[in-house]
């Protein structure tokens, strides 16, 4: 069962919804005891990177998070939150994955927000990608990135530049995409999530 | 091999990200307004199975527009929705009557993607920025009603039935300003016409814009959607009745945008 991290950054109604549509259970994480309920947790995130990480910080779930061992799935702002610092704000974040944050800056020549459906293509096979070909279209919404990096970045994309659309480290994900609103391919990727070892 | 160096081709080229087709429904007291023509719809008049059927035919957002006048339209739009965000996997705006904060608030908690403003930003511009403030730029798209008149372009409100002395190219660069995610534009000379999309203006405009741009008005074929994508470089096109009576279907759409090499999410 999922727990899904509640301290409200955004609307998780989509997610919810999502997760309803796919039969996967979930539940609310609103103290450091609900952890050990659920076999996998999902961080959500829409907004603004350091209100986000401040909203964090006030549930004092932080810590319990960085301990987890058990599978985590950042989304958007949510995946964000596992890098050390973001442009936005200045804000520094939980430090989970050692990342930055970065703005898409006017020298890019691309619209911002980056708003609509962009290829992903995954760099090494994982579980969470089974039956998702590289290549695939997932929708994005969001003004800032996180760098491209060799080891971390498990999917890439490009937006003027190339990014991170998914990122891990040992047992954390995090997809700058929106799997509850990319159609098939999401769904997919949520249920891969729901069934990772 | 060849799916590697077809991937590096692909990131190269640098347009990875897709045109998106949007089909627009207006919405009265929860139901569709417009007439439609799908086979596969047991109720034509049902909002929500007509966007699951959109959703399932590829269609990579949608737009509600609600023209309901009566006390009970909070109500019946929050429904409404709810019942979009259970059943539909893409993204969705809902756009009509949001004049208040707790208006996009209700929205935005009942699982609508973005919301669009109209008339309201134009009386209340700040109301932009008090928009993006609240929720992120992402959230908020401004639709804008725009003829040409004279030589120029000018605002028009309530749907195109008052015209104000705002040009539009100013009310655009003042709306991006203050905190639009994206602009909606529909010109009323093209509109209903199916002469095709105002590819000129919309070409004028997304030259000079930095956030993303909706063509909307006049599409009447599927060649009208290569023009606007290949001369003006919208972001997206949306249109109503050509997809709602079956004169479009957007698999046949998508395959001629591609075969035109413009990206699309097949």
């Amino acid at each position: 069962m999922i727990g899904i991290v509640y301290y409200g950054a955004g609307n998780i109604f989509s997610l919810t919804a999502a997760l309803d549509r796919l039969g996967l259970s979930y539940g609310m994480i609103k103290t450091a005891e609900d952890f050990e309920k659920y076999d996998r947790y999902i961080i959500p995130g829409v907004g603004h990177a350091g209100s986000a990480m401040q909203k964090l910080e006030d549930t004092g779930l932080v810590p319990s998070i960085i301990a987890l061992r058990k599978p985590v799935l950042g989304i958007c702002v949510g995946m964000q939150l596992l890098t050390t610092h973001s442009e936005e704000g200045d804000s520094e974040l939980t430090g989970i994955i050692p990342l930055q944050t970065r703005l898409f800056s006017d020298k890019l020549n691309v619209k911002v927000p980056h708003t609509g459906w962009n290829k992903v293509f995954q760099s090494s096979k994982n579980p969470l990608f089974s039956d998702i070909r590289p290549g695939t279209h997932f929708y994005f919404v969001h003004s800032y990135f996180i760098e491209f990096n060799p080891i971390f970045t498990i999917a890439l994309a490009e937006y003027g530049i190339k990014f991170s659309a998914v990122i891990q480290k040992d047992n954390f994900y995090g997809v700058q995409f929106h799997p509850e609103k990319s159609g098939i391919a999401g769904e997919q990727l949520l249920k891969n999530f729901a069934h990772l070892a | 091999m060849e799916s590697s160096s077809l991937q590096t081709e692909v990131i190269k080229a640098g347009n990875d990200l897709a045109k998106r087709i949007i089909p627009c429904l207006d919405v009265k007291d929860g139901r569709t307004v417009k007439g439609v023509n799908f086979v596969a719809l047991r109720d034509a008049g049902d909002p929500v199975e007509l966007a699951y059927q959109y959703s399932r035919q590829g269609a990579d957002e949608l737009v509600f527009l609600d023209i309901t006048a009566t006390h009970e339209r909070r109500k019946t739009i929050v429904e409404l929705v709810k019942a979009v965000a259970r059943q539909v996997n893409i993204p969705f705006t809902i756009g009509g009557g949001i004049n208040e904060i707790s208006d996009a608030d209700i929205l935005l908690n009942s699982g609508a993607d973005k919301i669009s403003v109209n008339s309201a930003v134009v009386r209340n511009p700040a109301f932009i920025d008090e928009l993006a403030l609240a929720f992120g730029k992402q959230f908020v798209v401004v639709a804008i009603d725009t003829k040409h008149i004279n030589g120029k372009n000018y605002v028009h409100l309530n749907g195109g039935r008052i015209a104000t002395e705002i040009e539009t190219e100013d009310w655009i660069r003042e709306a991006e300003s203050r905190g639009a995610g994206e602009i909606l534009l529909t010109s009323m000379d093209h509109d209903g016409t199916k002469a095709g999309f105002d590819n000129g203006l919309l070409k004028k405009i997304n030259n000079t814009l930095s956030i993303p741009l909706i063509a909307s008005g006049g599409a009447g074929n599927i060649q009208d959607f290569v023009d606007v994508f290949k001369i003006s470089n919208a972001d997206a096109a949306l249109a109503a009745s050509v997809f709602h009576y079956g004169e479009i279907l957007i698999p046949d759409l998508k395959k001629v945008l591609q075969q035109n090499n413009i990206e699309v999410r097949i």
